[in-house]
């Protein structure tokens, strides 16, 4: 019995010792097999905090300031730590009723010991205001970030606005910087230079206790970095040119580009209507961002870069320089003005220099149908020939690879953000749509007076002038000449670009413009004195309602200082909406002040906003735009060979 | 002459000593760890480097400098520990007789102990089990385990008791049941729930049939197995079917089928069956809210991890444990412990020290060292010649055991957490010194064992 019984101990070491087998299985599971303990640790106690840079600011090229860093406030919350006693006491301080109190408590409150954002973005002065008594709530807390500010509240579709990375970008970011909740240049300059103006953020690790404070460096810092600041650019535009521009296009849809010439840097960029650009900033983001995206006349839709207009009759100038480069004409062409053909207003009849004076529309039906079909001049013992017809699609080719080469019919390669190509058809294009060997001029020459199945950028109109007032090359508009310390812009902007046009053909065309500003097609309005400015005036057909009014121009004829396209939306006739404003600008960059205040004081009175106009770009297309996808191709009005004035 | 000075004579089980000695010096380490903060080192050393550590001199001063706060948990084990001394010098200087003649009066007192505490206790964590006397907090249960089994050793062996007979068994089942009754009583379930230990001791003296032991492990089981089945024909396909085949095997290859016997096993299946169907609403019905979380955490694992603290707190214990790797990350480098994010971590939670400064190897290290003690003691135990020794040394196995299983299960999440301390590791003044005088009490027994008189 006693021996029987004494076995038990057997049974009882068997307890214990398979207990102690257990424990050493289970501790080797979760010890030495199990690898995510050993990440949770790190997670649990190493923290990360992200130094922000500060993102770069931008002058204009005077050094006057256009964007800034202003401080915000968030009001932070740790979960866990809180302790509220007097829940109404807060709800009023901060200004939050206590039912969005307790929805926002709720939100957060899985976070534990995570510091989070609880109210955003309170201005300086409220933070002064509850700052005191605000430490006085355990768990609650401010951190101050920085927004951007915009003094003079101009510019802003070219500096374009920042906001919180998306989901989807984030997603798309190969090199792995941004983080959620980071801000990210969505437009204009700031998206283009996103890399430049946001600098390296820095991070520190540290490790924190279980309480959320902070407990030494992890591993004495050698991780830290230090952060970067963005750099400062320094921007081609000059603010008070800007300024007037914005003015004057008040109560106006349209745009102005304006050039320097001879470096390609852009003065002014007027897109209108227009937006403070400061309330795109700050908490009401999306209330404002919404607003702008609803509103008819599209306030967001940045025209100089994204509204594909027909160059109407400045597009004549481009079509007597190819002309004349192919020898199809010269000095000594006159056509008749055919109206047969084309409209056209009265005028003398035209040889070439006059035919750009007086913009006359069957001269150049011709002169694009002679390109077309090269009609060769030849000269033989004072005996002028001109070639049989050739093949139109050879000839069309050759015309477009001369269009090109004025930086048309594609995207210029400025440095803002999300510009659209513009339209030059190629022969596909008309294959497609009348079919191959199924068309012939007369179902293009629209083109020929800058009508038709043509779309060009205000900014490759400014271009055009300025390649116009450089007699043949241009440099690629650009807003930025100069990048951190480096007192340069980017080296494709340094990069002179010439047409296939002999220098020598263009003091003709100047001549011409030079007399369309001064006896032509310029209205009287728009002539100054002491103004050396050549120019062309243009209508530009719009299916949808009133013809734009259009106008390029540079100045003085010696040396330009400033080459420039301008749109008047619905403003009819070049001449008398377009061109004024355009000499207005250039008598206010080139003199500093306005000698024709009648003139002034007409554009600054005119509306030509009316409501429910409908817009060169639908609705669908914007709204894809700023979701950042690419349009599905390139679209055009349907095409109307409808007979142009062009003036 | 020192050791004829604290009583140890050459009779005392040397290794036993040495177990406990190493135990104590490294649950006291562990406590240190616990507490320590780079910052403590940072106050002390301008020359600290935190990626480094302590070096040796730093760590013997740092051990200086905090002996002078009594603030700190290590300052104050560290006089439980020489209170313990003491407390050895008393126990092995008694006459080895008169633990035995005043059991019941041990007994006695700590029943009446009891009753004091819950009057006059103050609640702290929930339980109202701890007793101010001149400045310091005593925790009479963790004294009442020792004097429960020097009564149920002397009332085993008294002539009268018969083991085979239920009125003896009765009698012994009170003496463990009326102390755990009452500390249940002080809402401290973890500590009552030791008592359970005392089961083995029965157990061994044949007090205890092996059904009844087999029995209650069965019942242990099948009290998990229904919680964690989700539906309702779970139950039916994982418990019923398999209970009830089993049943009807073991009919099958009865020899005898006599139809009493046929209907008795019958009945016991049907009664597991029962009883498995009842374990949802035992379980709905009489546990708190907390101890509910505590079992279901166990057998969820999907269970939401945002709103239950119990959770929390089994995660970083786990998080603690397994981030030691193999080697560990060294002493004092814990992260997990020394940055607070293990609850309790230097009383219930102590094992999360070790798992996470000493790895795996320090896992082993102290799991062998409690198996080489209990080992010790089952042999110690087994060698008596009285039975009063023997009991009490099954006794004291036993219940340092369960305090083992119980605290090192419930931090590595096999166990629901019973805020239980690990014998000599954690910290605490009562917890150290009842398991002191327990070990100690069969120490002093033991080296008297030529003296005993034979008592089957």
């Amino acid at each position: 019995m006693s021996a029987m019984l004494e076995n038990r101990k057997w049974t009882v070491l068997g307890i214990f010792f398979l207990t102690g087998l257990v424990f050493l299985v289970k501790l080797f599971i979760i010890q030495v097999v199990n690898e995510d303990y050993k990440l949770r640790a790190e997670d649990n106690s190493i923290k990360r905090r992200v130094i922000y840079p500060h993102r770069g600011t931008i002058l204009d090229r005077k050094g006057r300031v256009l964007v800034v860093n202003a401080p915000v406030y968030d009001i932070m919350i740790t979960p866990s730590q809180v302790d509220l006693k007097d829940t109404l006491g807060f709800c009023q301080l901060v200004g939050i009723s206590p039912e969005e109190f307790a929805k926002k408590l709720a939100e957060v409150k899985h976070y534990r010991n995570k510091k989070v954002p609880f109210i955003k973005q309170i201005s300086k002065v409220e933070y002064a205001r509850i700052q005191d008594r605000l430490i006085t709530y355990r768990g609650f807390s401010v951190d101050s970030r920085t927004v951007r500010l915009y003094p003079h509240t101009s510019l802003a579709h070219a500096l374009g606005y920042i906001a919180e990375i998306s989901p989807e970008s984030l997603e798309g970011d190969t090199s792995g910087y941004y983080q959620l909740g980071d801000y990210v240049g969505k437009s204009g300059l700031e998206a283009a230079y996103e890399k430049e103006l946001r600098g390296i953020k820095g991070a520190e690790y540290f490790w924190e206790d279980a309480h959320g404070n902070r407990k030494g460096k992890y591993k004495g810092g050698a991780f830290d970095s230090t952060k970067v600041d963005g750099q400062r650019l320094i921007s081609t535009i000059d603010l008070e040119l800007q300024q007037y521009g914005e003015l004057l296009m008040k109560n106006k849809k349209g745009a102005i580009v304006a050039i320097e010439p001879s470096t390609g840097e852009v003065l002014a960029m007027i897109s209108a209507p227009s937006y403070d650009p400061n309330i795109l900033t700050g908490g009401d983001f999306p209330k404002n961002y919404n607003k702008l995206l609803r509103d008819d006349h599209k306030p967001l839709f940045n025209r100089t870069i994204q509204a594909k207009y027909p160059p109407g009759s400045t597009f004549k100038t481009v079509q007597a320089l190819i002309a004349m480069q192919e020898h199809v004409v010269n000095d000594q062409t006159v056509f008749p003005c055919n109206k047969a053909l084309v409209k056209c207003h009265w005028h003398p009849t035209t040889d070439l220099q006059r035919s750009i004076q007086h913009s006359c529309n069957p001269y150049y039906y011709q002169v694009f149908r002679r390109i077309v079909h090269q009609n060769v001049i030849s000269q033989k013992d004072s005996i002028t020939t001109v070639a049989r017809d050739g093949d139109h699609r050879a000839g069309y080719s050759t015309w477009r690879d001369y269009i090109t080469t004025f930086n048309l019919g594609r995207k210029t390669g400025i440095d803002l953000a999300n510009e659209l190509g513009g339209l030059i058809p190629d022969l596909n294009f008309f294959d497609t749509r009348y079919g191959k060997d199924n068309w012939k001029y007369s179902n293009i020459y629209s083109l020929s007076i800058g009508q038709g199945e043509i779309g060009v950028l205000p900014v490759q109109l400014a271009n055009v002038a300025a390649i116009i007032a450089n007699r043949g090359y241009y440099f690629t508009p650009h807003l930025v000449k100069a990048i951190g310390n480096r007192q340069a812009p980017k080296p494709e902007y340094l990069v002179k670009h010439h047409t296939k046009i002999d220098p020598k053909h263009f003091e003709l065309i100047i001549q011409g413009m030079r007399g369309a500003y001064l006896s032509g097609t310029v209205s009287y309005t728009a002539i100054i004195q002491g103004l050396e400015v050549c120019g062309k005036t243009g209508t530009a057909q719009n299916p949808h309602g009133e013809d734009h009014s259009v106008f390029i121009a540079f100045a003085p004829m010696e040396n330009p200082k400033i080459a420039m396209a301008v749109y008047v939306e619905n403003a009819g006739f070049g001449g008398t909406w377009a061109a004024p404003i355009a000499a207005l600008m250039i008598e206010k960059y080139l003199k500093g002040e306005i000698s024709r205040k009648d003139t002034e004081a007409m554009v600054l009175q005119k509306e030509f906003i009316e409501e429910k106009t409908p817009v060169a770009v639908p609705l669908e297309e914007l709204e894809r735009l700023y979701r950042k996808e690419k349009p599905k191709k390139d679209t055009i009005d349907k095409p109307k060979n409808i007979l142009a004035i062009g003036h | 002459m020192v050791t004829r000075n604290i009583g140890l004579r050459s009779g005392t089980d040397g290794l036993a000593v040495l177990l406990y000695t190493t135990l104590v010096i490294f649950g006291w380490m562990n406590i240190f760890a616990s507490v320590f903060e780079n910052s403590m080192a940072e106050a002390y050393f301008n020359d600290f480097n935190a990626s480094q550590g302590l070096t040796v001199t730093q760590f013997v001063q740092m051990i200086g400098y905090s002996l002078s706060d009594f603030s700190l948990s290590s300052t104050r084990q560290l006089i439980w520990i020489g209170a313990s001394l003491l407390i050895i010098i008393v126990i092995m200087n008694l006459d080895y007789r008169s633990y035995e003649m005043f059991a019941y009066l041990f007994y006695g007192g700590i029943i009446l102990s009891l009753l004091i505490v819950m009057v006059f206790a103050r609640e702290i964590n929930g339980a109202r089990s701890w007793i101010e006397v001149a400045g310091f907090r005593l925790q009479p249960s963790e004294f009442a385990k020792f004097a429960t089994a020097l009564a149920l050793a002397r009332y085993m062996t008294m002539p009268q008791f018969k083991s085979k007979q239920l009125m003896p068994r009765l009698i012994a089942g009170l003496i463990v049941v009326i102390p755990a009754g009452l500390i249940i009583l002080q809402h401290d379930v973890g500590s009552a729930l030791v008592f359970g230990a005392f089961a083995l001791v029965l157990y061994r003296e044949n007090a205890l049939p092996t059904w009844i032991l087999l029995g209650g492990f069965l019942a242990l089981a099948l009290f998990i197995i229904p919680l964690s089945l989700q539906r309702e024909e779970d139950m039916v396909y994982y418990l019923y079917v398999p209970i009830l085949s089993i049943t009807l095997f073991i009919i099958l290859f009865m020899r005898d089928k006599s139809p009493s016997k046929v209907g008795a096993i019958l009945l016991i299946g049907l009664a597991i069956c029962l009883y498995t169907w009842s374990v949802r609403s035992i379980f709905d019905n009489f546990l708190e809210p907390h101890q509910k979380n505590r079992i279901l955490i166990l057998v969820d694992p999907d269970i939401d991890e945002k709103g239950l603290k119990e959770r929390y707190n089994l995660n970083q214990s786990l998080i603690a444990i397994g981030s030691g790797g193999f080697w560990g990350k060294g002493y004092l480098e814990g992260t997990q412990t020394e940055l607070g994010y293990v609850p309790e971590q230097s009383t219930d939670f102590i094992f999360c020290t070790v798992g996470e400064e000493h790895g795996w190897k320090g896992s082993l290290f102290i799991i062998a060292l409690f198996m080489a003690l209990f080992y010790r003691l089952i042999v110690m135990a087994e060698r008596q010649k009285d039975k009063f020794a023997r009991i009490y040394g099954y006794a004291v196995a036993s219940v340092i055991f369960v305090h083992f299983a119980i605290n090192i299960g419930m931090a590595i999440g096999l166990f629901p957490v019973i805020g239980i301390p690990l014998p000599f590791i954690s910290y605490g003044g009562s917890s150290l010194w009842g398991f002191t005088i327990l070990l100690f009490i069969f120490i002093k027994l033991d080296a008297n064992r030529d003296r005993q008189m034979e008592r089957h």
